[in-house]
């Protein structure tokens, strides 16, 4: 079994991994001036030393640092990421509340891209140098370059403001709609245009990729052979060409996913989405440092994960990968 | 003949009925109407929604709504009747005693009653409510029957009557937390019970905050809209667009880019209203570090004043969004004179006082650097660092822009590690709350925010602000203000830049949005959509 091997070897070094990510983090963020006891006299808009003193023994920020650590490591190997400093909730409670709604955003978006993306980078690579290919790279040239959050604003413009067809923001009417396929249609409907906005820059990059991956690959000397064997095109395309020119995307796509948690916070301020990215966000100017630390160690692990997955996707698609190993 | 006399019987009667008529329509359209719902920004998402465990702005819409205090105040800053439907202050000034409402109950069903009042004047304020516990610690609080609340001082406090709002003191239910778990722990905090109009909801992380019409308020046939919703729109572009689709009908303070703001004035359906902020009178500040050279030389910051255009500060860079201050106190305040020391725009005054000082210009003509940490709240600050830069540069005083997040600004001015810096603070409703502590010296205090932190020292200015505090008489006050504010203004303590105007706009059918001094941290209980 050595796929069996793999997997245990790889959750072995993924462990090792997360543990340095943990630690680094938890001095990276300290690193930054100020503390949550500043933030929070900050917005209390007056404070006294008793305040500060009171945050800072409440939360343990007067141990030191050896020490925080330590309990910190403690309690993560019994799942217990802490209390938020702000809003004094546990911390896997407001994580695991926001988490659903950031999947259902970055996954949607994420299938969109996979599926078009490929589909027409390799139409792209089969009419190369046509009008469509043309017309499909100056798209795809465009919504890479342009900034996401733009393309959101446009996206609200034209399909909110102007022909209100699709809510501007949020993932429910503001009204909420009664029954259980209503609400699902609700949220589909304010899923549509920032699953959209996420999903053109990545549509842009697969398209790209592919096509050039095809390219490369067709001129390849064993295509040649099945098209000298007298193979069909379209069967030299999908079984000798794609499968080869898979590998890139398949990298692409494994590493993609991995920050299928962190990686909509421009779409989600835009969209007004309650996902996890802006919890982060907002945890970082706040010196949240434990729901900070939360969010690194949901999305490190997301990210280790999805690397082994991808892993094994690559030994499939390419057996000399495995080989190699 | 003409007019009524011409008329016959019947005409006079049809006028008559038309005048009724007339009349009728007429009140019918004062009338508010029932129902509705509203729907409001909010942004950031608030860390909680109980008064005095946090006290953000963002905590302060949703939670006014339902928590209430004994007293509010009108744009005068009088006191009107809340929870209290009558008070007396004894001559001395020394015993305040309130008469409740009896007839008001909490969300959960149960009386309010004056054991609630001690409660939260003696236990909860002391313990989670920084700005208002030394305030609170002042007073001992009795309850001689159900319905009658005595504070009793040592001395005469002058702010006191001015401290019983919903936010400086929100009176909380003692049932619900006068129990074994800690205040700051107690599962009500994330479903509030209160007396106000409006009940808690539902809040959803990211999404909204959603508030009910409170059914048993009491206040008879109050409040008029059965339902409020603050949603969390983190996007300014987004906020403006949703106001003008008709998406929210009411956003206030921070939530619109000011740059905005006369678009949105423009469009029929919206209105604007710059009122509402007297009880918190905001006013923005260059503080200079005193301890340092060359800030310590009152001629530097008096040619700093004069180097500074104020109108083009308030014209352009908070789009006439805000006034020209002249010293420590807010124009709204009882207590506020202008005849104080002035500074016009005066570059050549400025180079004057700057050669007095024997601060020539080098070479690049330049006389001095110095660094200004710019308040991390959005592009509007950063352009005002840029224009103090380039104000401050025509008078031969290089200026580095330095730059960090809220917690790094807040720790190097805290720490006093810092040449110049802008700020805003809210005065609040007396002197003595929210001005004396930018200015007394006992009030320096190292790691500690909004305190003293330009280091400003006068022995004068102490002993007549501590004596203003403790005086009972109100023209007494005022006379001792008016002094303070004179020397502070020659002694330029700090750069008042301007004072904030904060937008608050709603859908014109929204009415009755901003009726006294509390703004939008009014309870919301007269809010009504006209048909």
């Amino acid at each position: 079994m050595p796929q069996a091997g793999f997997v245990l070897q790889w959750v072995g070094k993924a462990v090792a991994v997360v543990l340095a990510i943990t630690i680094l983090n938890f001095f990276l963020i300290r690193l930054a001036p100020g503390d949550p006891a500043i933030v929070m006299a900050g917005e209390a808009g007056a404070a006294d030393q008793q305040f500060l003193d009171r945050v800072r023994e409440e939360f343990g920020l007067n141990q030191p640092l050896m020490v925080q650590l330590w309990t910190y490591l403690k309690n993560v190997l019994t799942l217990d990421l802490g209390v938020s400093y702000r809003t004094q909730r546990p911390v896997t409670e407001m994580i695991f509340e926001r988490l659903p709604a950031t999947l259902l955003l970055t996954g949607t978006a994420y299938v969109m891209a996979l599926v078009v993306g490929p589909l027409l980078g390799a139409l792209a690579a089969m009419r190369q140098r046509s009008v469509f290919d043309s017309l499909l790279m100056v798209a795809a040239l465009v919504f890479y370059a342009t900034p996401i959050f733009w393309v959101g604003l446009l996206l609200i413009l034209v399909f909110s403001v102007q022909l209100g067809w699709l809510p501007p923001f949020g993932m429910h009417s503001m009204i909420p709609v009664k029954g259980a396929m209503a609400q699902m249609l609700d949220t589909l409907k304010h899923l549509v245009l920032p699953s959209t906005t996420l999903a053109l820059f990545y549509i842009a990059v697969y398209v790209r990729l592919t096509r050039a991956s095809m390219l490369e690959t067709s001129s390849l000397d064993y295509v040649k052979t099945a098209r000298a064997k007298g193979l069909p095109e379209w069967r030299v395309a999908t079984a000798h060409i794609l499968r080869t020119a898979l590998i890139p995307i398949i990298t692409f796509a494994g590493l993609q996913a991995g920050h299928l948690v962190g990686g909509a916070i421009v779409v989600e301020t835009v969209f007004a989405w309650p996902g996890i990215g802006r919890l982060a966000f907002d945890a970082l100017f706040q010196r949240d440092y434990n729901l900070l630390l939360g969010v690194f160690l949901v999305s490190a692990l997301m990210v280790v994960f999805f690397n082994m997955v991808t892993d094994l996707a690559l030994r499939i698609a390419d057996p000399r990968i495995a080989g190699r190993n | 003949m003409h007019g009524l006399q011409s008329m016959g019987l019947v005409g006079r009667l049809m006028a008559a009925v038309f005048a009724i008529v007339l009349l009728g329509a007429g009140m019918a359209a004062a009338q508010p109407k029932q129902g509705g719902t509203l729907n409001s920004t909010l942004w950031p998402e608030p860390p909680g929604i109980v008064i005095g465990i946090h006290l953000n702005a963002p905590t302060l819409l949703p939670s006014t709504k339902m928590f209430e205090g004994l007293l509010t105040y009108d744009f005068d800053l009088n006191p009107q009747p809340v929870l209290a439907e009558s008070w007396e202050v004894s001559a001395d000034g020394l015993t305040y005693t309130f008469k409740l409402r009896q007839n008001v109950k909490w969300h959960d069903g149960k009386p309010f009653t004056a054991q609630d009042v001690v409660y939260s004047l003696t236990k909860f304020i002391p313990e989670v409510h920084p700005r208002s516990a030394p305030t609170f610690k002042r007073a001992e609080v009795t309850a001689p029957d159900d319905y009658t609340v005595v504070l009793t001082l040592k001395e005469p406090y002058g702010p006191m009557l001015r401290s019983f709002d919903a936010i400086s003191a929100p009176i909380v239910p003692r049932h619900v937390y006068d129990v074994a778990t800690p205040i700051r722990e107690n599962p009500a905090n994330r479903a509030p019970i209160g007396t106000g109009p409006f009940k808690f909801g539902e809040w959803r992380s990211g999404e909204y905050i959603h508030l009910l019409r409170n059914e048993n308020y009491w206040l008879y046939g109050r409040p008029y809209l059965d339902e409020i919703y603050y949603r969390f729109v983190p996007d300014s572009a987004s906020r403006a667009l949703a106001l003008e689709t008709g998406q929210v009908q009411l956003a206030t303070q921070n939530d619109i880019e000011l740059v905005d703001v006369a678009r949105l004035k423009a469009m029929p359906h919206l209105e604007v209203t710059t009122k509402g902020w007297e009880w918190g009178a905001p006013i923005s500040w260059l503080e200079m570090n005193l301890r340092r050279a060359p800030f310590s030389d009152v001629r530097f910051r008096k040619a700093v004043m004069h180097a500074l255009n104020r109108e083009f500060i308030r014209d352009s860079i908070f789009f006439g969004l805000a006034s020209v201050p002249t010293g420590p106190i807010h124009s709204s305040s009882p207590f506020y004179t202008d005849d104080v020391p002035t500074y016009d725009y005066n570059p050549d005054k400025a180079r004057a006082l700057l050669d007095e000082m024997g601060l020539k210009p080098d070479g690049n003509g330049v006389r001095a650097t110095v660094g200004l940490l710019g308040l991390p709240y959005g592009e509007l600050w950063d352009r005002l660092s840029q224009y103090i830069r380039q104000a401050l540069g025509e008078v031969g005083i290089g200026v580095t822009i330095e730059t960090a997040d809220v917690a790094g600004w807040g720790n190097r001015i805290s720490n006093w590690d810092v040449d110049m810096s802008t700020t805003y603070l809210t005065t609040l409703s007396d002197p003595a709350l929210g001005v004396a502590r930018s200015y007394i010296t006992s009030n320096q205090r190292k790691g500690v925010l909004f305190t003293n932190t330009s280091g400003y020292s006068d022995p004068e200015v102490d002993r007549l602000f501590a004596e203003a505090a403790s005086a009972a008489d109100e023209g007494k006050r005022r006379e001792l203000y008016a002094k303070v504010q004179k020397i502070v203004a020659d002694e330029v303590a700090l750069a008042w830049l301007v004072e904030l105007q904060w937008p608050t706009i709603h859908n014109a059918k929204l009415k009755n949005v901003v009726r006294n001094g509390l703004g939008p941290n009014d309870n919301f209980a007269e809010a009504y959509f006209e048909e």
